[in-house]
Parts: C-alpha cells; structure tokens; sequence
C-alpha cells in the first residue's frame, strides 16, 4: 500500500470551476508526475469551500495552507517548493491569514471564525464524487443505526421534531411536525413520496448548490430515512436543469448508493425498500412553490394549487407527500448523529441549529457563510464579510429575495432569525445576502425585484399576474421622473391587495420588497417624486452628466469615449455635454483622468 | 421574452426523428413523462418546432396544446433555434447590483440583436438569465459552457471577437 503524505484539494464548485479549476488539476497531476510525487501526494476533488471571492482555492493538508486566486502557471511552484521541500509559498496564501501572522489555516480566518458547519460541514472537504469519503466521516452511519436496531420511526420524527428544526427554504415551517403529519396521513393505496425542492430559484442564492456539489451522498441518506420515517417507498430530488455540476454528482451518488446496497430493495437487510430519482427542472422560479413543484414532476406546467389540501395529505400524484429543501436534509444526519440537544443547544429560543447565506453584491469576501441563528447582520456583513469594498457606506442588505425585503443600515444589529427578520419586514428566504452600498438605488432595487416577478409569475391568478405588472408601471414611472405624490399611496394599497388575494406563498410575498423599501428609504421615493432627483445617480432619466469646468484640463478622452458624440470644446478647453444628445452611458466618466466629470 | 412559433424552417433529420421516437418509447406510461422528453428532444433539436412538439403529442399519446403548455411555460424549452453560440447575461441580483444592465448593453451594441434573439448570420443568440450561481464572480456572462467572470463593459467585445 502506498504512504500519501500530502493531500492537495482543489475546489471543483461551480464558482471555481468557473475560473479554471479543472485546468489547474490536470497542472497538478502532469507536475506531480513530472517531479516524481504522483505517489506521495494525491489530488482531491472537493465541493465548496465557502469563499468563492478568493478562487480558484487549493489546500494543502497536513499544513492546511490555503492558496487562494491560483492559476495554472502557480502549480509548478506549489509542487516544487510546498511539495517537495516543505516550504509553504507564502505568496499564494490568503491574505488575511498572512496578515494575522504564521497562521495559514483557512478555518483560523476572520471569515471562518464566526461559523459554525453544520449543512455545510463536508463541504470542500471531501471528494463529494467518492461514496467512500462520505462513508469515512461518519455517512450512511444514521442510517445504518436506524435500520439495523430497527428504531420505530416515530422515535425518528420525535428526535427531528425534538432539535427544533425549521424548514430552510423560506417559511421555516417545523420539519418535525412536516415529517409527523406525513407519517400520520393515509395514503388510499399506501403509497406515499418524499421529495426534495432542489430547485433553488432565487435569485443571489447558491447554498443549496453547494451542499448538492460538495455532498450529495447527506442528502440522500437523509432522503431515506425521511422515507423510513414517513413509510414512503418513493423520492424525487427536484433539481434545476442549470446546475450542471449538482445534477452529475447527484447523478453519481445515486449510482454508488445502489451500488453499495444503499438504496434500492432491502436496505442493510432490513427489509425497507427506497429508490431515487432525478428529475430537471426548466428554469421557472415559480416551480420552487411546493405544490408547483410536484405539478411540474407530475409532467404539467408549474402552476400552484390552493392548500388546503396540504401536500402532506394529498401531495404529489395526489399522494401524501414530504417536501423538504436541500439545506434542511443536510441537517438531518448531524441531528441524528450527535442528537436533538446538540442542535436544540445552537440558535436562538425559536430557530435552531445554523443558517447558511450566499453573501453577494458589494461586499469584500463574497462566498457561502454557515452561522448560529441570533448572529447579527453586523456579524456577518462587517466581520465574516470583511465589509464594503472601495471605502463605500453600507447601506442595506436584501434577505429572502423576491419574497424578503430590504434592510437598512440603522437595523444593522438585528439578530438574523425567523422571527426578528420577519419583524422587519424582510424574511429569511432560502438564504441569499445581498448587500447594498450608497451607489445602489432602492427604487431601482425594488424595480429590479419586481420586474423579476411579472417575468416569473406563472398568471394563474389575477393578483400576481395583473397585480404585480400595475406595480411595476407605477414603479417605472418614479423611476422616469414622472410619479405623482399619489402613487405612494396607490402602491401601498396595491401591495396589500395582493397580500391578501394572491393564490400562493410566492405571490403574496410578491410585495415585499416594494413594502420594505418604502418602508425604511421612503425619502428616496419622495426624492425621485417631488424633487425628480434619483439621490444615487442610477435612475438615467433623473441624472445628468457635467463637466466641472475648473477641474477640466480639455484633454479631449471623454470627447473621443462619447459614443453619440454629445462632448464638444477645443483643446485644453473645458468641455461641454449636450445633455440632448447624451444617452447617459457613463463613458465620459470613465474615461476622465482628472475627475472633472460627475453625476447630477 | 419571445417565445412564439418559429419562422424559421424545420430541419429535422429522420435519425434526429428516430432517436427522439426511442426516448419517448423509453418513458411511455410512466408518469410525469412529459418533461425528461422535452428536455431530451430540445437535446436533440436544439429547440423544440411544432413538428417536434406533435411526435411527441402523438408518441406519448398527450393532447399536443398540453405538450405545447408545458414547451412554452418552462424559460429553459425554446421553440425558437438557438445561434451557433448562445450568449446569457446574468441578471441575477448579485450581478444586477455589480453593473450586469452595462455588460447586456455592450452586448447588444457589439452585435445588434436584444434578448431572445439571434443574429442574421445564426452565430450569436442572445439570452439573459437569472443567476447562474457564480454570484462571487458578479458580473457573469456564459458563452455557451464557457463563464466569464468579474466582467466590465471594455472586455465584451474582445471576448466575442474570440468566437468565430
């Protein structure tokens, strides 16, 4: 058997992937060839390591240096000096952990500091295309206990219900009373299904991206034992077509699980039967509502339907059916391995265990975070987030994406639970962040949102369909200069009638955002209204280009940049803008060496 | 987006036929068919004409206003071709808030077209999308599987310069 020193794992998540990963890998595997240490060193595929900012990432363990940015001509040092000699090239290492001193350890950083993995745990650490690896951090272990001691599958819904764990894909629903009242219903034939809601359509979401790309095997085992525990013979994994990554490692996983006797008839000879299978989903938002996502199984258009009933009684193909989100399964093996108090014992007094966020938009480490429930926005956006680039002001951060709201700097200490977030009018989402800076317009921010929405909506039901797109023209015209005192009031009352009508969970958050930011930036409408100003220069109509004639040195670049040839004045003369013929581009700007041009 | 009937004329071959005829022999009966086909047929088609929308009508034995229901509900079926190279701009809120609108105009000014559809020459389509979860590369544009990341404006026309 040969001794392998040096483990080399190279982050193979879609993000990473993005800027070469895989180029680098097939780097490491000819150098380590071509220096003699293909026998003594071994490259590890692995999922996400969480900081996709910073990527493509490359650890190396024993050491547990963490190389971050490294591209394919790095390879040949890391091999020759790190590999070889022993010597950690600290011109690769991440920057924070070299200006914290020797410490090199990503786990050591300001931005893994505050965390604590749970849903993420495996993830960039093992090769999520090995069932082996699973196997060797405890996986298939809970299952394994459960089916062969034979423990009656109310003890598993009074351990999952005891934890406290509440759904993660948005509403927060208990997961324990989800699986209690599937187990309790009758099926009329006795078939019942368990599902799982892969079909992360938020926008600025990835977490369950990761945790389908890092460790598909925890989703699957946890996906049979809900099976066991809710007496369904029968899961789908609802997973959307355009995460190719996701699909062909679950695709994998499921093939090894058979394999190994882990799915299929006779799981560990107990007599329990479970089988999997995929099904694609093409590209509707609305099809992450849970009953639009069994309609889309059954085959139809992703249209929701009225609940009562709920899909716990008549569910998928009018079954009794267990939906759950991919973060909420990748808790359930933690819960059973180490317990409900365990889990009970991290959060806050109504939401349990840890949330993952995909932190995006202005903010410096960009990348999957996995904290307590209770830790403040202030936590995650200022110390595991490392702040606003560029000198900029914080301004608000969105939670929950099309159904979740905006906010603003002053609650900036607002612990992040169901509750507290809900409190302000944003919710928790599935778990995307997405920060905002002075440059970002909140108008626009709820323009954009919308606009989402009336591509989105599936227009089964009048509010949602005719509803939103009303909101949105009244939107388009603040943004355009032309709103009125009273369309302040004609949106309020138009968001609270489609609160109130709309057919499902999404339609009737459609609101919110537009709610939120009226809410806690109403002197930002009130700007685009009565002064037809947009305060952070983005609406085009509302800003314009000028030259500030001191600073203008008449270099000509901003004249020669105009693409409609709006720039005139001679030669070391200040320029002037034809604001008529100005399409309001930016270019001028851009191309401005002396900062003589702004946005009014 | 428009997703209507195409003007452009079928070009089905009989193999193309034949092996989309397997792929609904392969499903038929079993429930919820209708979407692992379409997505098969558009795999291979490239985008999914009346023509094709009724074999499938006739071989799952479907109503084919169901068959087109679900072929145009779904952003990701296109009853349009696509170009030679499918261009997606992110419009997702990571990028939308990093200047992704900038990057879908340089796009449309280098090659003249909008969103949803095709140059004259069937090279280029043009396609905005909603988070192809690359949120920490923002602003992202996908050319086929090739993602280009952190993008500005500048870099569009040199980037498709390169395809050919």
């Amino acid at each position: 058997m040969s001794f392998i020193r040096s483990h080399i794992l190279v982050c193979t998540g879609t993000g990473c992937s993005s800027s070469d990963s895989i180029k680098i890998i097939e780097e490491f595997e000819r150098q380590l060839a071509a220096q003699g240490m293909d026998k003594e060193a071994k490259v590890v595929r692995t999922g996400c390591f969480g900081l996709c900012a910073l990527g493509p990432i490359v650890t190396v363990y024993p050491e547990g240096a963490c190389y971050t940015h490294v591209t394919v001509d790095d390879v040949e040092e890391i091999v020759s000096e790190h590999i070889v000699k022993g010597r950690i090239v600290k011109r690769l290492l991440n920057k924070n952990a070299a200006e914290e001193g020797p410490v090199t350890s990503l786990t050591e950083t300001r931005f893994y500091k505050h965390q604590q993995r749970i849903a993420l745990r495996n993830c960039g650490v093992i090769n999520p295309e090995s069932i082996d690896e699973y196997i060797g951090v405890d996986g298939y272990a809970a299952l394994g206990k459960i089916l062969s001691e034979q423990i009656p599958p109310q003890q598993v819904i009074d351990t999952i219900k005891a934890s406290g764990l509440r759904g993660r894909g948005g509403a927060g629903f208990s997961t324990g009373l989800k699986w209690q009242f599937t187990h309790d219903a009758v099926s009329p034939d006795g078939v019942k299904f368990v599902c799982c809601n892969a079909d992360e359509g938020d926008p600025g979401a990835f977490m369950d991206r990761s945790v389908l790309e890092g460790d598909p095997h925890t989703i699957i085992e946890a996906m049979t034992i809900a099976g066991y525990a809710v007496g369904a013979h029968q899961g789908y994994i609802y997973v959307r077509a355009e995460y190719p990554i996701a699909v062909k490692r679950l695709e994998t996983a499921i093939g090894q699980a058979k394999e190994y006797g882990l799915l299929g008839k006779n799981i560990f000879e107990s007599g329990f039967d479970f089988d999997l299978e995929l099904r694609l989903g093409a590209g509707a938002f609305v099809c992450g509502e849970e009953t639009a996502l069994m309609r889309s199984i059954e085959g139809h258009r992703g249209e929701p339907k009225t609940r009562p009933p709920f899909p716990a009684v008549k569910g998928l193909f009018d079954r009794p059916t267990l939906l759950n989100n991919v973060e909420t399964y990748a808790n359930i093996t933690w819960i059973l391995n180490h317990g409900a108090e365990a889990f009970a014992a991290i959060g806050t007094e109504k939401s349990k265990g840890t949330k993952v966020f995909a932190l995006g938009g202005k903010i410096t480490n960009t990348g999957l975070v996995e904290v307590p429930m209770g830790t403040t926005l202030r936590t995650v956006v200022e110390e595991i987030g490392g702040g606003v680039p560029g000198g900029k002001q914080f301004k608000a951060a969105q939670t929950g994406g099309p159904s979740g709201g905006c906010i603003p700097a002053s609650l900036i200490d607002t612990p992040i639970d169901y509750d507290s977030l809900a409190s302000i009018g944003s919710m928790m989402g599935s778990g995307g962040l997405i920060v905002m800076d002075e440059d970002n317009c909140m108008v626009d921010i709820a323009k954009f949102y919308l606009e989402f929405i009336v591509d989105e909506s599936c227009g089964k039901c009048v509010p949602c369909r005719i509803g939103t797109k009303r909101l949105l023209d009244l939107l388009t015209k603040i943004t355009e200069g032309n709103g009125e005192p009273e369309d302040l009031d004609t949106i309020e009352e138009l968001c609270q009638h489609i609160k109130q009508s709309a057919l499902c969970g999404l339609g009737q958050t459609t609101p919110n955002p537009v709610l939120s930011t009226l809410k806690h930036f109403r002197e930002e409408y009130e700007a685009h209204i009565y002064e037809k100003r947009c305060p952070a220069g983005v609406c085009k109509s509302l800003i314009q280009y000028v030259v500030d004639p001191t600073k203008c040195k008449g270099c000509t670049r901003c004249a020669q940049g105009c693409p409609t040839g709006a720039i005139s004045g001679a030669v070391r003369a200040p320029h002037i803008i034809n604001q008529s013929k100005c399409i309001k581009c930016g270019a001028c700007m851009d191309h401005c060496r002396f900062d003589a041009i702004s946005k009014q | 987006m428009p997703n209507c009937k195409t003007i452009v004329p079928y070009r089905g071959t009989p193999e193309q036929e034949e092996r989309l005829r397997q792929v609904i022999a392969e499903h038929k009966g079993q429930p919820g068919a209708t979407m692992p086909v379409l997505q098969a047929a558009q795999e291979i088609f490239g985008y999914l004409p009346e023509e094709v929308q009724i074999i499938i009508a006739e071989g799952l034995d479907i109503p084919l206003s169901e068959v087109y229901g679900v072929a145009s509900f779904y952003a990701q079926f296109t009853l349009n071709p696509k170009g030679k190279y499918q261009i997606s701009v992110c419009l997702g809120t990571a990028c939308y808030v990093k200047g992704a609108a900038a990057i879908l105009n340089a796009v449309e000014q280098k090659l003249g077209i909008t969103p949803g559809t095709i140059t004259p020459d069937g090279k280029f389509s043009l396609d905005s999308c909603r988070c192809v979860g690359a949120c920490g590369l923002a602003p992202v544009m996908m050319i086929n599987n090739d993602v280009y990341g952190r993008l500005t404006p500048d870099q569009v026309g040199p980037i498709l310069d390169m395809y050919k």
